[in-house]
């Protein structure tokens, strides 16, 4: 199955991690031989505080945050955690009536799963409103789902930007309705910072995650940014570093890399976009000519750089198989269900069966991608899909089945 | 060849696959997730379908330096494994999980697919040899290593199936196999082998079945006088042939040993006896497989009829549908359900599934 490639390996798997920035890497190495504990009182300690509050004041004006609310994390998953037990159990320590939490139903894992432990734990009363076909929050059912009784709402957490299909939520909606009932609002904007313009400030958001992998960055590094008067309960405890909010020494080598990368993926993330986005119009473009009958799912407006693609009567294991050995990486969708793949939750949510979800491919592109990442991609995509259609057939999916939307 | 190395995450499918590589093949790796809640099927280190196996089959992958990807064959599996499992003991039958596997998801899902997708073969670290004969025709034959020969549980494959399997482990002994993935450098090399059934985590088959069919109490009556001497609570609990846990609680009149001799599963009626009662002369066997065409003449060889059982000499006769086998010598035991696997020396024939005993 491993039929030598002619060309270079075909990434097109950014939206699971990007290559960093050679200043990100410059930067973190450069921090990577200096001794001393960001909390420690000498000469070294002080030295590795710089380098992680000049970090801190970076991220905060790429992002339109101030630097007391940049809370330095392990990444996406930590943030989400902390975001939404921690910011449920404050709220709901302030007034024992405030046990709801609202949110979607095509968050990632790393919402979904504390919001299901907190509900299986904690008591509390989850309800994940429904997307439209496009991934779009129903901002019908939202503005139900708050008036119902405003009081009791804990919090309410949506992504900016889908990681699976691309979708953009419709943030500014959701938090005028929350902030008129003085209810506050987390969103996961680890797809979205350096893809499209996110501003802390501006947005009026509560808290926002972010990580430094998904955008240019180190492994392990992340943040969740949180408005200074935000109570938070803490999840990590001991050393109080991270304005007694979150414990752990901080990581100042993978914190300047982070540092780096943000500020240059903010700062190109109008050119990205254009680049990138004009790149994914042509593979879609090119792929639908390839196969008709492919479905594009997701918002055109959406992350410029993610293609989600739905091929009837194909598996998306055996399309990604099938590419992975002709050099190209890409993926079904999120790469978390311990290594046994599951129907993309997103795609569910969208109102898409079983099957329909098990035929999609997530092909996603970024600040390293060329056009040539493309031709080999629109090249390989045919021959795949045909095999991928035998193997489908053997399988028992049906490839005249009717894609509606 | 493009090979797809069936990986279970233990010791010998991890060198079957590293042997296909050696041997100058293209390998990819897969683990079959046969459980779409991995950590309901066992939970030790034994069996072949936790996450842990899964991790472990990558790991070995890694090693060796081939592609690894998971497939999902867990509605398969348990629609044509787990369900006639059940269907089967509720018939008063003593299936083979582990034949049914071999024939309807390794060599047949997981074949199928990968032919489709591009593969030529599929290896697994089963112990069977192939031999192509001079004509083009693959045999199967017993493993070398008499202790882990397999070729009973492959006896369902038919010539399609052969000409597209590779058993790389079938002429070496498994003490070889674990040296040889020790110095491979494989983390499983001392990975304890599996058994039992992979679907039942704690080993206990009898309240497994008794979850999935209720208590069906009945009696367990005396074959010579029809005395009722006990009952119990679920005819899937026996199989054919066994002698402990029947708790009968008084011993049989001439004080031998009492053995299951029929299981009738609408009344639930175990019948017992003694040991002679179970000698069978002859088989009707079902369903079957051959491992190429169906022999035109009776066979004179010999039939094996559980798995890891002795061979006992036969003639064996096909008649479209049906199989009939003569015994030479009375065998004990014989439970239908059960496959009766027929060689002619070291070459598997083909196998049926026992119908009737005579």
């Amino acid at each position: 199955m491993n039929q030598p490639s002619a060309a270079d390996p075909v990434y097109l798997d950014h939206a699971a991690s990007t290559p960093m920035y050679a200043e990100a890497i410059a930067a973190m190495t450069a921090q990577l031989a200096a001794t001393g504990n960001p909390s420690s009182l000498h000469a070294a300690g002080r030295s590795a505080r710089r380098v992680v509050e000049e970090s801190r004041e970076t991220i905060a004006r790429a992002i339109g945050a101030r630097p007391g609310e940049v809370v330095f994390t392990s990444g996406g998953t930590e943030s989400d955690n902390l975001a939404v037990k921690g910011l449920f159990w404050s709220r709901r320590d302030a007034d024992p009536r405030r046990v709801r939490i609202l949110s979607t139903a095509l968050e990632h894992h790393a919402v979904l799963d504390p919001l299901h432990w907190l509900a299986q734990e904690e008591g509390a009363e989850v309800e994940l409103l429904p997307v439209d076909r496009d991934g779009r929050l129903d901002l019908v059912a939202y503005r139900a789902a708050v008036l119902r009784d405003p009081g009791s709402v804990a919090l309410v957490s949506v992504m900016w930007a889908n990681n699976e299909v691309g979708t953009l939520q419709p943030i500014e909606e959701v938090v005028e309705l929350a902030h008129e009932h003085g209810i506050p609002v987390h969103t996961d904007a680890v797809q979205a910072v350096g893809a499209v313009p996110v501003d802390f400030a501006a947005s009026d958001v509560d808290l926002l995650t972010l990580t430094a992998h998904k955008l240019g960055g180190p492994y392990g590094v992340g943040a969740l940014v949180v408005r200074r008067e935000l109570a938070l309960t803490a999840l990590l405890h001991g050393g109080g570093q991270e304005r007694e909010i979150r414990s752990g020494t901080l990581d100042a080598p993978a914190i300047a890399g982070f540092a780096a990368a943000v500020e240059i993926a903010v700062r190109n993330q109008p050119d990205h976009a254009a680049r990138v986005g004009a790149l994914r119009e042509d593979l879609v473009r090119r792929v639908a000519k390839q196969i008709p009958d492919a479905v594009v799912n997701g918002t055109r407006d959406g992350l410029p750089g993610i293609a989600h693609l739905t091929f009837p009567g194909c598996e998306g294991d055996s399309l990604l198989m099938l590419l992975d050995a002709r050099g190209i990486a890409c993926s079904t969708g999120s790469a978390c269900q311990a290594g046994v793949p599951q129907p993309s939750h997103v795609l569910l949510a969208m109102g898409r069966d079983d099957e329909q979800a098990r035929s999609s491919l997530r092909l996603s592109l970024g600040h390293t991608s060329t056009p040539a990442d493309v031709d080999a991609l629109v090249e390989a995509i045919a021959p795949v899909v045909e095999r991928a259609r035998a193997a489908g057939v053997v399988a028992g999916l049906s490839p005249s089945k009717q894609l509606a939307g | 060849m493009r090979v797809l190395a069936a990986m279970s995450g233990g010791v010998d499918s991890a060198v079957a696959a590293a042997r296909a590589v050696d041997a100058g093949h293209d390998v990819t790796g897969i683990h079959l997730a046969l459980s779409r809640n991995p950590s309901s099927y066992r939970t030790g280190a034994r069996g072949c379908c936790t996450i842990e196996d899964a991790g472990d089959a990558r790991r070995a992958a890694d090693v060796i330096g081939i592609p690894f990807y998971v497939w999902d064959l867990s509605e398969r599996f348990h629609d044509d494994v787990v369900e006639d499992f059940v269907e089967e003991y509720a018939a008063g039958r003593t299936p083979n999980p582990c034949l049914r596997c071999n024939e309807k998801i390794k060599f047949a899902a997981v074949l199928d697919r990968a032919l489709a997708l591009g593969f030529d073969a599929v290896a697994t670290g089963h112990y069977a040899r192939l031999v192509t004969e001079p004509e083009g025709t693959v045999a199967m034959h017993r493993a070398v290593d008499p202790g882990k020969d397999q070729s009973y549980v492959l006896g369902v494959l038919t010539q399609q199936q052969l000409a597209h399997s590779l058993f790389p482990l079938g002429g070496s002994l498994k003490q070889q196999v674990r040296e040889e993935a020790a110095a491979r450098g494989l983390a499983v090399a001392d990975k304890p082998d599996s058994h039992d059934i992979c679907f039942i985590s704690d080993g206990d088959t009898a309240g497994w079945l008794r979850e999935r069919l209720g208590e069906g109490s009945g009696r367990i009556i005396d074959e010579q006088s029809g005395e009722v001497l006990g009952s119990h609570q679920g005819a899937y609990g026996f199989t054919i042939g066994q002698r402990k846990g029947l708790r009968l609680g008084r011993p049989a009149p001439d004080g031998r040993p009492r053995y299951v001799l029929d299981i009738e599963p609408v009344s639930g009626t175990v019948t017992v006896g003694s040991r002679e009662r179970l000698a069978v002369s002859g088989i009707d066997g079902i369903r079957p497989r051959w491992c190429g065409p169906a022999p035109s003449e009776p066979v004179h060889g010999a039939v094996q009829l559980r798995a890891h059982g002795q061979e006992h000499p036969a003639v064996v006769s096909a008649d479209g549908d049906r199989v009939g086998i003569e015994l030479l010598e009375a065998a004990q035991g014989v439970a239908p359900g059960q496959a009766a696997v027929v060689y002619d020396g070291t070459r598997v024939v083909g196998s049926c599934t026992i119908a009737a005993t005579r």
